[in-house]
This record gives C-alpha cells, sequence and structure tokens, in this order.
C-alpha cells in the first residue's frame, strides 16, 4: 500500500469514527427520510376523500334517487341534502359546507326514458383549482357508474368526457418518492461534508492536519469515502421504505441503479466540500448547505413542479441542480425500466458537474490557511 | 511527486533547497522574513540561526508575532518576504519535506476529542505512514510516560486538560520529528504540569531534536537554551538567558523581558543576525551560550 493510500486510510478510518460515536447524527440521517417520506407520501397525497357535497334533487323520481346513491357509494362524497333550494348554494359553498353541489333538474328521469340523454347539473368550487379538478374527474366516474348500474343494454344517457390523467392515489407516491430519494441523498451529503470539515477548522484539528504530510486529495477523498458509504445506506433505506409504504416499482436494472446513485451521491458530497471550503464555522455550513440544496431541489429540480412549465429563466437555472438530473435518472430506471441508453445525458451531466466541484475543492483545499 | 526521492533527500538532512553558505547543522534559518497582514507588519525583517538540538524560546506579548513566526516556520502560512530554511528546506518551494520533518503543536487544543486516547494516537500515527507495529510501540510507550494505560479507551474529551495538553505533545512527538514546533504549548495548565512538560522537551532534546517553543510564562523563559524577545514583530533580543542577564545587569529574565519590552532595550538589544547567533558555531551538542547539560532543571532558580 502507498503511503498515500494509507494516509487516505487512515483518515477515512477517523472520519467512519466519528460517524459511529455521534448517534444523534445517525438518527437524523435515517429519521429525517423516514418523516419526510411519510409527509409527501400521505399529506401531499393529492387524493382527496370524503368532499362534502350538496344534493338539490328537483326531479325527486327513481332514476334520480339512483343516481344520488351513485355518488355516495364511493368514499370520494359525503352527501348532504340540500332540499329544493337554489339559494342556499352561494351559503354553503361559501361557509364551505359543500366544494360541489349535484342539481338534478325536474323531469331528469322523463327526459332518461325518452332519450338521447338528460341533463345534470355539477357546480364545483374551484377556489383550489388542483382538487377542482380532481371533483370534475370524481364526478365523472360516479356518472359513469351509474351509468353502468342502468345495464349494458340501456341507452348510455350522458355524455361523459373526462379524461382521467392518473391514478391520483398510486402515482402520487410513484412520482413523490424517488422525488425524496433525490432530495434526501443531497442534503443528507452536502450537510455532513459540510460540517464535518467546517468541525475541524473550528477546532483547529485542520491544522493539525495542515502541518502533517497529509495532501488536500488524501483530505477529501478520505471525508468523501466514508459519507458515500452512509449515503448509500440511506438511499437504499428510504427506497426500501417507499416501496413497502407505497408499491414503488423497481422496473430498471438494479446495477444502474446503484451506479448512477453512486455518482449523484458523490456529486452532492462534492457541493457539501465546496461549500466548506468557504464555510468557516458549522453554523455557516449547515445554513449554506440548506440553502443550496433544499429549496432548489424542491422547486426547480421537477420534484414538485414540472420543468417544462416554468419560466424560461428558471428552466436554465434547473440546469445547475443536480437532483434534476438525478429525478430524471431514478424515474426512468424505476418507473420506466430505462437503460444507460436512455440515461446517458443526464449521467454525464452529472459527471461533468462532480469533476468540476471536485476540481475546484481540491484546489480550493490545497491553498494555506492565509496567505 | 517522488515519495522515496522526498525522504532520501530528507535524510541525509541536507536538501537542495538550501543555500550554499547554510551550515548543514541549522535546523532553522530565517533571513529577513516578513510577513504582513494588509498594512499591518506581524512579522518584521527577521533574522535567525537555531541549531540542531537546541530549544529555542520565542518570547514576547501577545501579538508581538510569535505564533505568525512559527505558522510561516511550519507551512501553514506563506511569507511576505525573506527566506527561510527547516530542516535545510526552503519554505516556499520544499513545505512537503518539511512537513515529514516537523512536529506541530498550537495553542489550541488540536486532538479529536470524541474519539479515544488511543484512537487519536493510531490516527496521527496514521497520517505520519507509521506502520501499524510501530504504532502500537510509540502508543503503548507514550500512554506508559502519561501514566494513562488504563484510560486508552476513553474519550479525550474526559480528560483533564493537563493530560490533554500532555496527550497533544506526545502525539505531535510521535512520528519522531527532527523540529518540534510548540505554540505556547503551556497555557492554561497547573505549574506541575508545565514542569512534566519540560521534562519532556529536555529529554527530546537530549536526543537531538530541535524544540522551537513559545511562551509568555518567564521562568519557562529560563529552562531555553536560547531566548529571543519580540515587540511589534521584531526580535529585539537574543541570546542565551545567562548571557541577556548579564548584558542588561538583570537577575531573571522577566526583568530583561520587561525592560526589553518596554522598549528601552530596544537600541541595545536590535535584531542583529551576526551577533545575535552565537549558536550556529557549535549548534549540535549543547548551545554555545545555554547551560551545559540539557539547561536548568524546572524551578531552578537564577544562576
Amino acid at each position: 500500500m502507498s503511503a498515500s493510500m494509507k494516509r487516505t486510510v487512515s483518515l477515512a478510518r477517523k472520519e467512519l469514527l466519528h460517524i459511529v460515536k455521534d448517534p444523534r447524527t445517525l438518527l437524523i440521517v435515517f429519521i429525517m427520510p423516514l418523516v419526510q417520506l411519510v409527509m409527501f407520501g400521505y399529506a401531499f397525497d393529492l387524493e382527496i376523500h370524503l368532499i362534502p357535497a350538496g344534493v338539490v334533487d328537483r326531479d325527486n323520481s327513481t332514476a334520480s334517487r339512483s343516481l344520488i346513491e351513485s355518488f355516495r357509494g364511493s368514499d370520494l362524497f359525503r352527501l348532504s341534502d340540500l332540499g329544493d333550494t337554489s339559494t342556499d348554494i352561494e351559503t354553503s359553498f361559501r361557509s364551505r359546507k359543500a366544494r360541489a353541489v349535484i342539481i338534478v333538474p325536474a323531469g331528469f328521469e322523463k327526459d332518461l326514458l325518452r332519450g338521447p340523454g338528460a341533463d345534470v347539473q355539477v357546480i364545483i368550487d374551484a377556489s383550489d383549482p388542483n382538487s377542482a379538478q380532481l371533483m370534475k374527474n370524481y364526478c365523472g366516474q360516479a356518472i359513469a357508474g351509474f351509468n353502468a348500474s342502468r345495464g349494458p343494454g340501456a341507452a348510455m344517457p350522458f355524455d361523459v368526457r373526462t379524461s382521467i390523467l392518473y391514478n391520483p392515489d398510486l402515482e402520487s407516491a410513484f412520482f413523490f418518492v424517488p422525488g425524496i430519494v433525490a432530495m434526501i441523498m443531497v442534503m443528507i451529503c452536502a450537510l455532513l461534508t459540510s460540517i464535518t470539515v467546517a468541525r475541524e477548522k473550528e477546532t483547529g484539528t485542520m491544522e493539525q492536519l495542515l502541518v502533517s504530510p497529509v495532501r488536500p486529495r488524501e483530505i477529501i477523498a478520505g471525508k468523501v469515502l466514508p459519507y458515500v458509504f452512509l449515503a448509500f445506506l440511506d438511499g437504499s433505506f428510504i427506497l426500501v421504505v417507499g416501496m413497502v409504504l407505497f408499491d414503488v416499482p423497481f422496473n430498471g436494472s438494479l446495477l444502474l441503479m446503484v451506479g448512477l446513485s453512486t455518482l449523484y451521491i458523490i456529486t452532492a458530497l462534492s457541493l457539501g466540500l465546496m461549500i466548506s471550503t468557504v464555510a468557516r464555522t458549522q453554523q455557516v455550513a449547515i445554513m449554506m448547505a440548506l440553502t443550496i440544496t433544499m429549496l432548489p431541489t424542491i422547486m426547480l429540480s421537477g420534484l414538485v413542479f414540472p420543468i417544462e412549465s416554468m419560466p424560461k429563466v428558471l428552466q436554465y437555472a434547473t440546469y445547475i441542480v443536480p437532483a434534476r438530473y438525478f429525478l430524471q435518472i431514478i424515474r426512468g430506471i424505476l418507473l420506466k425500466g430505462s437503460a444507460l441508453v436512455h440515461l446517458w445525458q443526464p449521467a454525464l451531466s452529472l459527471l461533468v458537474m462532480t469533476s468540476i466541484l471536485l476540481a475546484v475543492s481540491v484546489r480550493r483545499f490545497g491553498m494555506k490557511l492565509e496567505r | 511527486m517522488d515519495e522515496t526521492k522526498d525522504i532520501a533527500a530528507a535524510e541525509d538532512g541536507a536538501g537542495t533547497g538550501i543555500r550554499a553558505d547554510a551550515p548543514v547543522d541549522l535546523a532553522v534559518r530565517t533571513r529577513g522574513l516578513t510577513r504582513r497582514f494588509g498594512s499591518f507588519v506581524a512579522v518584521d525583517d527577521v533574522s535567525l540561526d537555531v541549531g540542531r538540538g537546541e530549544i529555542f524560546g520565542f518570547l514576547g506579548a501577545n501579538g508581538a508575532g510569535k505564533t505568525t513566526m512559527i505558522r510561516m516556520l511550519c507551512g501553514l502560512l506563506m511569507p511576505s518576504g525573506g527566506q527561510a530554511t527547516v530542516a535545510g528546506f526552503d519554505v516556499y518551494r520544499r513545505s512537503e519535506q518539511i512537513k515529514r520533518n516537523i512536529g506541530y503543536m498550537s495553542q489550541r487544543f488540536s486532538l479529536y476529542e470524541d474519539l479515544t486516547i488511543e484512537e487519536n494516537i493510531e490516527f496521527y500515527g496514521g497520517i505520519y505512514g507509521l506502520g501499524m507495529d510501530q504504532i502500537r510501540n510509540r502508543r503503548d510507550e507514550l500512554l506508559e510516560i502519561l501514566g494513562l494505560q488504563a484510560q486508552a479507551r476513553k474519550l479525550t474529551r474526559e480528560l483533564p486538560l493537563g493530560f490533554k495538553q500532555r496527550l497533544a505533545l506526545g502525539t505531535a512527538l510521535l512520528h519522531d520529528p527532527k523540529i518540534v514546533f510548540l505554540d505556547e504549548p503551556t497555557s492554561g495548565v497547573d505549574p506541575r504540569v508545565r514542569r512534566a512538560f519540560w521534562d519532556v522537551i529536555h529529554e527530546e532534546s537530549k536526543r537531538g531534536k530541535t524544540v522551537f517553543v513559545s511562551t509568555h510564562f518567564m521562568e519557562e523563559a529560563e529552562y531555553c537554551h536560547r531566548v529571543s524577545i519580540m515587540r511589534d514583530g521584531r526580535v529585539i533580543a537574543l541570546g542565551s538567558p545567562g548571557a541577556l542577564k548579564r548584558e542588561y545587569g538583570r537577575s531573571t529574565i522577566q526583568e530583561v523581558f520587561i525592560e526589553v519590552a518596554s522598549g528601552e532595550g530596544a537600541a541595545r538589544g536590535g535584531a542583529d543576525p551576526a551577533g545575535a547567533a552565537p549558536a550556529s558555531g557549535t549548534a549540535g551538542g549543547a548551545p554555545a551560550l545555554g547551560t551545559p547539560g540539557g539547561g536548568r532543571r524546572p524551578g531552578g532558580g537564577v544562576s
């Protein structure tokens, strides 16, 4: 083993000891992702249940009651009878007692029997456009259910033109779990490496390292290696929990996933090193690491908002967010079973980004403490 | 860089970065060494020769330039001007070789508090490239000297300050460096520990190590072979404790320091490298003007 390798191993071993001896950090590393996973996975669930809806039945016939039953049948709506008065509709919207109102006009059954169709009015509170869209879809489902219950022989009385873009319950988790893996990994990596370097500056041990024969690249390798390992464990942990809790599929190659995740981890660690060459105290390092990783990852990586729908300027800004590339990779591998042929572009981008960050960090580390 | 060649160069004592007229025996040699921070001159045109095996004391008030001086010699800080060689290697160009030949203990406690005593020793042994057997031997030796065998697996943060400092000194000496730089190593520790410290320093000096130590305890200056007194970045007095006391007609270094540092002595004892480095000729054994036999015992009175 060369002298340089020996020194690197010593440094890495020492770093590993720091990690093992600090159970609080370990706890944060594994509990934080779990909390975020549950938060995003459940609370951020795009589906809504038991929407309060008012019913105005002006027909009061067998057919109208049957239609209303089909709304009641699922757990999507919680119906309340508003009686016959349309004046109450507005009040119930304002007081949020109802977020949708279903009005069956008089003569509904007669129109239905006579054909070719009958009208039903659905008024939806669209102050929250997202859930309004969902409610519209649900109404379509309920009406389709009603049609089906009238038997295959019955004429299709309604023109149902609802396009269900996705199955909300499943796909929101499919969408978010990989995103959380991407976010947690960049956060943990950048945070932990920048803290560990800043701590050595604070306590004066960095100075002790700098008067020793240890070279900058050895310090960096010694710092990065243990955290690659830790971040890898962490990422696998989130992914497995996500797969168990939310049935996220794994359609692609495990090997490709391991390889590209390692690349992404090294990108994030380099980002942390870069921060630590600027930050002199742990406090500053924490602030910088969180600011640089968290917000851009949430807003600009495509984790929540599609990049295509952003203004041009912001679209350009997404190019420097590492999670943007990893999201393409992880979603591709997990959901679509993409191979390297499809993913070489984001992979190459990460590689270039990592090389630049590492080169700059090694250079900045190589400088004396002061000039 | 070719490591084996570097080590070979370090081994024969005379590096290639040394000037032809510099004696091989010199551990540290500076000529006109200067460091500026903006318009502030922290170290101003300092020329020194420190011989091998010498205990060289650096006295001065806070901000006199002691720490800056040591940091430049250790390769932590670039000089703004002048020349310096450490162990025969030029500080500008051969800092990698210098680092293999020096030990350094800063004012701040610099071990890892969350690691055990043992782990700290093993780590520092590792980064200086010692083999596992070597590390184990040195570790046991050091623990025995400090009387810490029973506490080897204790976290370093649980140690009393005196032990911490002695442990830090021990780790700075772990790789058997030729020159040790100690920046106020005894600040904050009680007199008993200070005494133990100086015992170690004398022991190392007898083995041929050069010890470069800064302090603001005047009685410690009496244990040095030679002392230099700094003020405003300049060396304003230099010589063995005995010679300085004779020169200024004082009975303790404390009194000499007060006289010199208050400004009266500046004219008399100005930095004069030719006259101020009497040890260079005889360095390697006992320095010329130091008390023969490794200096005074701690607590010893004034001669």
